[in-house]
């Protein structure tokens, strides 16, 4: 994204604690956030993935939808609510159970991403839990509040502070913070009392690991921040890591690996188009990617293992004889596997895993390989809801 | 023996006519964990300013430009296998290439240690 003067950024409740801990401060998505602090992209990567890594990612936009005029009803109310979100994602969520969260994408009337998202069932009937992207926040909001009109208000929680906190320690040091919130399973999530504050919490994240997201009061938020520092297995993890976290999960990057062309299907997102949504056929776009999903398109995005240099966003994919056929869309080195990769959309007959492609970087070509995203296991504690 | 430095923050230690060129410390810093380092060919040349070498760190690329006019003589080929040698002795085992000076007059339009220091205040 183009950079922005550092004056005009918004700052997270959590501003001064990056500057005083040394951050290198960048803009994202409007925001001043750390790229990474003094130990460097590289440790903090390892450091998350070893114990447990602290990420603020208050930037992000969750909110809260409410019927205005719930039945009493719980299942009733559920139904009314999931009406409203429904027909603009592809998503289930007339399905969900009470505290389950569910991946979905917000798409425009061609079946393009608008946004990824996370939408979840709370155990406040006709209560939804949302939480949309930085960057595409302000549309998302408004699209969803046009959608509600007057049966429902989308009460915005993105001036709260939300901390990611990630790594297969994760779980212990939240089962000394708020021991309720360790039972959770992945994609579940709950309100919970931490100290006498209320904080929403989910088993998720953004980088492949076991681990939770905390919506805190902003007043709150230093205080928690500070409490999960004093646990020797926490560090504060930049923005640099969580890329290169994320990317080794094969998790796409919205505005980077997904934008409003860019089709669930295309996206190897195809798990997201519920089977309900499907067999209705009653989402956005939904002839185009039902006939995708059959087979009629013309790029998929792959995994590739890279030889030699990274190839960034940007760079040409090449087929084995050198004619180009699609372009890189996330790309750089996965500090785990010690080796480039990339994430990139390619025409179908070239996306068998093994098959053997070229990236061009700074005009010369280099290895690459079709290999299984993640490119590193995802290690999420799954639980029966 | 005499080093000077570029804006840019490359660093040249001349001993004879042969410049030795790598990145400061503080370049090093800047730049994180350097992850890949693409070096020229020997036997290039290469004018004063020209893109000579590229060193990648987790995040992004970074150009190295040649400080002088010169033709590359060695090449660091330790760098291929151990890039991080940029970060941990930027000024001795994580030089990037020697280039045979060909106007030992260019040196002077270079910064010297203070002027660089400078700089980087």
């Amino acid at each position: 994204m183009a950079e922005m003067p550092t004056e005009d950024l918004k700052h997270t409740p959590l501003y001064e604690r990056h500057v005083t801990a040394g951050g290198r401060i960048v803009p994202f998505g409007g925001y001043a956030l750390p790229v990474q602090y003094p130990t460097g992209i590289m440790t903090e990567h390892k450091w998350t993935r070893d114990n447990a890594g602290l990420f603020d990612v208050s930037h992000m936009g969750p909110s809260f939808l409410t019927l205005n005029t719930p039945s009493g009803d719980a299942e009733a109310d559920h139904a009314a609510i999931a009406a409203i979100i429904e027909p603009l994602i592809c998503g289930d969520i007339a399905g969900l159970k009470p505290g389950q969260i569910r991946y979905t994408l917000l798409l425009n009337d061609k079946g393009g991403a608008l946004d990824d998202l996370m939408v979840a069932r709370s155990k406040t009937p006709g209560t939804l839990f949302i939480v949309v992207n930085a960057g595409t926040k302000e549309g998302d909001f408004a699209r969803i509040a046009a959608a509600a009109g007057d049966k429902a208000t989308l009460k915005r929680a993105d001036d709260n502070a939300l901390l990611a906190l990630q790594g297969p320690e994760a779980v212990n040091v939240m089962a000394a913070l708020v021991p309720p919130a360790a039972d959770l399973g992945f994609m579940q999530f709950g309100e919970f009392d931490w100290n006498g504050t209320p904080v929403t919490i989910s088993r998720s994240g953004y980088t492949g690991e076991d681990g939770f997201e905390i919506l805190a009061p902003a007043h709150m938020s230093i205080a928690l921040w500070d409490e999960l520092l004093v646990d020797p297995r926490v560090k504060p993890i930049g923005l640099g890591a969580r890329d290169s976290l994320r990317l080794e999960a094969g998790l796409p990057l919205y505005g980077h690996d997904l934008d409003e062309t860019v089709s669930p299907i295309e996206a190897d997102l195809g798990f997201a188009v519920s089977k309900r949504r499907r067999e209705a056929a009653d989402f956005p776009g939904a002839q185009r990617i039902l006939a995708e999903r059959d087979g009629k398109l013309t790029r998929k995005r792959v995994g590739l293992l890279v030889e030699g240099a990274p190839a960034r966003e940007g760079a040409e994919i090449l087929d084995a004889s050198g004619n180009a056929i699609g372009t890189v869309t996330s790309g750089g080195f996965a500090p785990s596997l010690g080796k480039a990769i990339a994430l990139g959309f390619v025409p179908p007959e070239h996306t068998a895993i093994g098959t053997k492609l070229q990236v061009s970087v700074r005009g010369r070509s280099q290895p690459a390989e079709v290999v299984p995203t993640p490119f590193v296991p995802h290690r999420y504690f799954r639980k029966a809801v | 023996m005499t080093t000077k430095f570029t804006p840019d923050h490359e660093y040249i230690r001349v001993e004879g006519s042969t410049g030795i060129v790598g990145i400061t410390p503080y370049a090093q810093e800047q730049l994180g964990d350097i992850v890949f380092v693409e070096l020229p060919a020997v036997g290039k040349a290469l004018k004063k300013g020209d893109e000579a070498a590229v060193v990648e760190s987790v995040k992004a690329a970074s150009e190295i430009y040649a400080p002088v006019t010169g033709t590359i003589v060695e090449v660091n080929s330790l760098l291929t296998n151990e890039p991080g040698l940029v970060n941990t002795d930027s000024e001795g085992a994580g030089w990037m290439f020697k280039i045979a000076i060909s106007d030992a007059s260019e040196l002077d339009t270079l910064l010297d240690a203070d002027g660089y220091a400078e700089l980087t205040l």
